[in-house]
């Protein structure tokens, strides 16, 4: 894709309404996952002026949105930024072009998480794949199970995990899970979305 | 009143003690709570940061559950619980490509006609009740903390406003405390960092207790599981080579408890890691001018 926006062409413009050709930028991308388009950015930077983690980020928000926009894929996916995000919601109800920063953030771990990559950070990717297989399997989150598969998968056996034995005195954590009855109802809600997200696969 | 009721999954677990306090002040302020049956998990981050089609149709087969029972709103109390909700009945209503994915999904026909509303929202429509039935905390300062997903975003949450809310100040208020003036009552706490970056949400959590402190406030009052935990649990690791903070974080349903002149422990305010006796010591003590209970 041309950086250069010749004369009476607006950034938006370069951005495929997916009509004719399938745009294979990432800007397209987002625009697939998340409906929004990243070209109304015009970098003012009240997301990252408001931003809770923008301190810890190697990428601030308003810089994410610039490298999507400049479609510096690798750059942006590689990148640790979009996982720390804490989807405060701050970005959102502060932007005045009504780009929604942090659906377009989301947007930017969903497809690296889908592509399999292995850059989120492990703690962060282990804890959202470990929170996903309690809700597949018992329908609800059961805590104890989260730390147990939580450890397994980052191998940090001897961390204060949530101080366990003093959250357990205070009967803050059950000791079993407690299973739904329409629990295939929720693995089929699972698989469902699986197969919608491979069948937009095909068609991008 | 009859009310849906989604506890999720913190308040059967690391938030026990919301759902005790919510069910105990349910009676006093004439409240019927209906359980939504075979509940399941809204989704909460990990669903909403790695598929979005899946966070909108787990959080609406809840929905579609509450839609069946009859039930024309549904109150979740968990900030994080009530976004998913009113997220998915928000997207619902206005993504109809999405939408059309999530239908045959859900188990059950949806029409989506049941509308989402937070703890915070019920307390303050309650308010003058409350006022009624309370005995004053007279000299209680307390900071009200929103954070993030009450209020934002804004057409989400459609609830009181995104930078300068009000809303559990007029609880507050109702209760005989008083709410201080603070800054950082809508900043992140950290939110579902708690396990996975700990660092952070000690970072973000300290800058809220030392501005709360600093304000005067005695107390920290929250409705949300996650707050909570990232306030009250890791308040000793905010401490740490600085100041104390020594900072109860209180569920508004506590608040409005105590208020009721309910048992402490059918609220659960022995189940904090930073103790509220102090608090209650101070309001035990006889205030100058104590008002005549209207109710026992």
């Amino acid at each position: 894709m041309s950086l250069a926006i010749g004369p009476g062409q607006r950034l938006e413009d370069s951005v495929s309404d997916g009509s004719s050709h399938p745009d294979s930028s990432l800007a397209g991308d987002l625009r697939r996952a998340t409906g929004l388009n990243v070209a109304a950015c015009y970098q003012c930077g009240k997301c990252s002026a408001g931003c809770p983690m923008a301190a810890e980020m190697p990428l601030k928000p308003h810089q994410m949105l610039r490298l999507a926009q400049l479609d510096l894929r690798d750059e942006l996916l590689s990148d640790p930024s979009p996982w720390l995000c804490l989807t405060c919601e701050t970005c959102t109800a502060r932007c005045p072009n009504e780009v929604d920063p942090a659906r377009l953030i989301d947007g930017l771990r969903e497809i690296v998480f889908k592509s399999g990559s292995a850059v989120a950070p492990l703690r962060l990717r282990a804890f959202h794949k470990a929170f996903l297989r309690q809700i597949r399997r018992h329908g609800r989150v059961f805590e104890v199970g989260l730390i147990v598969d939580y450890k397994r998968r980052t191998g940090a056996l001897f961390d204060d995990v949530l101080s366990a034995p003093a959250v357990f005195r205070r009967g803050k954590l059950a000791l079993s899970p407690s299973n739904i009855e329409g629990r295939d109802e929720v693995r089929r809600i699972f698989e469902a979305c699986g197969q919608a997200a491979a069948r937009k696969e095909v068609h991008s | 009143m009859k009310l849906g009721y989604f506890p999720g999954c913190s308040l059967h677990s690391t938030a026990k003690e919301f759902d005790l306090s919510l069910k105990a002040v349910a009676g006093p302020l004439d409240v019927e709570l209906e359980e939504i049956h075979d509940w399941s998990c809204c989704g909460s981050s990990s669903a909403h940061a790695t598929d979005h089609l899946l966070s909108i149709a787990l959080a609406a087969r809840n929905l579609s559950l509450a839609e069946q029972q009859g039930l024309s709103q549904v109150m979740a109390p968990c900030a994080a619980c009530f976004s998913r909700l009113a997220t998915a009945r928000h997207e619902m209503a206005h993504d109809e490509e999405q939408a059309e994915l999530v239908r045959p999904m859900l188990a059950r026909p949806f029409k989506n006609a049941v509308e989402v509303q937070n703890v915070v929202a019920l307390l303050q429509g309650l308010a003058g009740r409350i006022k009624a039935k309370a005995t004053p905390l007279t000299g209680l300062k307390v900071a009200c903390y929103y954070g993030c997903l009450l209020v934002r975003p804004p057409e989400v949450a459609q609830f009181d406003d995104p930078e300068d809310p009000t809303s559990m100040e007029q609880v507050v208020a109702a209760t005989g405390a008083t709410a201080v003036r603070w800054s950082r009552r809508l900043d992140c706490c950290g939110a579902g960092f708690s396990l996975s970056r700990v660092g952070s949400v000690v970072r973000l959590g300290r800058a809220i207790l030392e501005d709360a402190k600093a304000s005067g406030a005695q107390a920290v009052v929250v409705a949300c599981p996650m707050c909570h935990s990232n306030l009250d649990l890791r308040q000793s690791a905010m401490e740490a080579r600085r100041a104390s903070l020594g900072l109860p974080i209180l569920f508004l349903t506590q608040l409005v408890g105590l208020a009721l002149k309910l048992d402490p422990a059918s609220l659960g305010l022995e189940r904090h890691f930073v103790s509220a006796v102090g608090v209650m010591r101070a309001l035990a003590a006889p205030a100058p001018q104590q008002l005549p209970a209207t109710r026992g």
